[in-house]
């Protein structure tokens, strides 16, 4: 039994759960939009939330990078716990990248500077550094050609990836999808439902609110059904698409599956 | 006077000669201006309204104008036995006065100093290829003012003090205009944003400064820097005029810049606002990199109208007995050395052509810059 320093091991379990939400509670006015949500994502692991609009899941994932503040419970993202302290939602933002339905990239900065602005000013990376990190990552999800260009010269597809090597420029830790392609043409699906694939082959944290099954059923390793602001199953793919054990996920699923 | 131009063209395109463009153009007038009896009335009508405006103008302006002169006697049309149009010599003959008011003759050199300095370090900062921004930047925001404050002021560095007091002309309507130009826009913008900060107390602060600076009008302000300013001071504390007539034209400003600001704050979807936060971006970077960029990008032209109402509002700093260009104007028209007919309007034509120019200047290169920064046009 050699014990290395204890700082390091605490370190280790603390980061084994990369995102644990702990009875959270978040009401719009009289709206109850998070009913008690208990949720535990261990680092590396991915996983896809799917329920009817309304259902919260773009809240729950909202409050995990504090775009939204929970009322009730906690929030614990990489050993740290979210409160209302805005240097801590700072501290977490650096390590939780997101990429959202709408497509909102920096209008008035080229593709590239919309990649390096975080590492630069967040980070502090130096310009040089900054820009290889941006290359190597439009290269992964296969644009580096048009990084001069601005986002309005773009492709709905084309600017959803870069959207996502902008968020992985800042080397976060884990990301977060809020319905990435809901607001794409069908044709540009793809390109970045696999961009997507390729970083869950990475290994990367993620947590994906999305309505693609087909994606869910690849990388998943957990999908989690929302309604009403609660989780009403959590299962891996086979089981939960095989064998759903609510009446009201297996009316969702014949639903969106037709 | 089209030939020529047409053979340059033809030499330049290898000796052929086009003749084109005149029958185009030809054939373009008579598709669009005179295809109906009614278009034809109409064009001429408006030629007509054309000619009936700008003869009489050219006609005073330029050719019944008196170019050379010494006193009244060459600009009485009974003297010189002619019509008489603008009385240029009088402009000549006033125009230290203009540019300097009473500053003493043998100083002017620090004001066309001044001048030139502002005018080296301005051109070049408004001219987006040139290197070296930020170092231009900090020395026209920051050294600049010190340096003009110095050369203008004196007092120090065996330069001689001068009043101001004495100061007068263009030389008052470019100092308040300038600092208004300058401090106006940053303190707007920080206005904008305290009134859509979270923040109660910052929020009421701006709203309470806001609606105060524009529900009371300009006149008012400045009577009140003015003459009330100094009955509420400390005795024995005494802020110079023009500072504080500078002062209060800015704040003004200010309070019109920040409604202008918060209109292209609001016109930012919250989409960027939030992308800029999950980033990891704090307030003051999302705002200075991300939502301000784009802001005052769409509110170009409320910010330029802005500016060119502050440029003419300087002339109400004659009510407060502060002679700029207007004052020095007015006070000019009372020498009896050049008591004419035409006189005062000779004066006024002159002042309006020096606020055109002016206006239409930073109306122009507002319209460039625009167009410029729309990533349309980008390359």
């Amino acid at each position: 039994m050699i014990a290395p320093s204890a700082a390091p091991v605490i370190r280790t379990t603390r980061n084994a759960v990369a995102v644990e939400l702990i009875g959270v509670h978040k009401w719009f006015g009289a709206f109850h939009a998070l009913d008690g949500i208990d949720l535990k994502v261990s680092r590396g692991e991915r996983v896809v939330v799917c329920g009817p609009s309304g259902s919260g899941k773009s809240t729950m994932i909202r409050c995990i990078n504090g775009l939204e503040m929970h009322q009730q419970g906690r929030v614990i993202v990489d050993g740290v716990e979210l409160t209302d302290n805005l240097k801590r939602i700072d501290e977490v933002r650096r390590e939780v990248g997101m990429v959202f339905q709408s497509l909102n990239l920096f209008p008035h900065l080229t593709v590239l500077d919309n990649c390096t602005l975080a590492p630069i000013w967040v980070r502090h990376m130096p310009r040089r550094e900054a820009e290889a990190v941006a290359m190597a990552y439009l290269e992964r999800v296969h644009i580096p050609e048009q990084a001069a260009k601005y986002p309005g010269q773009l492709s709905g597809g084309q600017q959803q990836r870069v959207a996502i090597a902008r968020a992985l420029c800042m080397n976060p830790k884990i990301m977060l999808f809020d319905e990435p392609t809901s607001a794409l043409d069908p044709e540009m699906v793809k390109e970045v439902l696999d961009t997507m694939v390729e970083l869950a082959m990475d290994g990367m944290t993620m947590i994906v609110v999305s309505h693609e099954m087909g994606f869910a059923r690849q990388v998943a390793n957990r999908v989690v059904f929302m309604d009403f602001g609660r989780i009403v199953e959590a299962a891996p793919p086979e089981e939960f698409f095989g064998n759903p054990k609510h009446e009201r996920t297996r009316l969702f699923l014949s639903q969106i599956l037709h | 006077m089209a030939e020529p131009h047409l053979a340059s063209r033809g030499n330049r395109a290898g000796g052929l000669v086009a003749p084109m463009p005149r029958m185009r153009a030809l054939a373009w007038v008579r598709a669009n201006l005179f295809n109906s009896w009614l278009n034809t009335a109409l064009t001429l009508l408006v030629l007509w309204l054309i000619w009936a405006v700008c003869w009489p103008l050219v006609k005073f302006l330029a050719v019944d104008a008196v170019w050379d002169g010494a006193g009244r006697a060459d600009c009485l049309a009974d003297q010189i036995g002619r019509a008489v149009g603008a009385c240029w010599p009088f402009i000549g003959a006033k125009m230290g006065q203009f540019l300097y008011g009473f500053y003493p003759p043998e100083q002017y050199w620090r004001v066309d100093l001044t001048a030139a300095l502002g005018c080296g370090l301005l051109i070049p900062l408004l001219i987006p290829p040139l290197p070296y921004k930020t170092a231009n930047s900090i020395l026209f925001f920051f050294v600049y003012p010190i340096a003009g404050f110095v050369l203008l002021v004196g007092g120090m560095f065996g330069l001689e003090h001068v009043e101001t007091r004495v100061w007068g002309g263009l030389l008052v309507t470019l100092v308040i205009a300038v600092t208004g130009i300058v401090g106006s826009l940053p303190i707007g913008i920080l206005l904008a944003l305290g009134r859509r900060s979270e923040l109660p107390a910052v929020r009421a602060v701006s709203i309470v400064f806001i609606e105060f600076w524009r529900g009371v009008p300009l006149i008012t302000v400045l009577f009140f820097a003015t003459y009330m300013l100094p009955l509420f001071l400390p005795a024995g504390w005494v802020v110079n005029p023009l500072l504080r007539v500078m002062i209060g034209v800015t704040l003004f400003a200010a309070a019109y810049m920040a409604e202008v600001v918060r209109g292209g704050l609001q016109a930012i979807p919250r989409a960027q606002y939030e992308a800029a936060q999950a980033l990891g971006l704090g307030y003051w970077r999302m705002m200075g990199l991300v939502i301000l960029p784009q802001a005052l990008k769409l509110v170009i032209p409320g910010i330029v109208n802005t500016f060119i109402g502050l440029f003419k509002d300087t002339t109400l700093v004659l009510i407060v007995a502060i002679f700029d260009l207007l004052g020095q104007l007015r006070a000019a028209f009372s020498d009896p050395n050049w008591a004419t007919p035409t006189t005062v309007a000779t004066g006024f034509a002159f002042a309006g052509i020096i606020y055109f120019c002016f206006c239409f200047g930073m109306s122009r290169y507002a319209q460039w810059m625009e167009r410029r920064l729309d990533p349309a046009n980008r390359p």
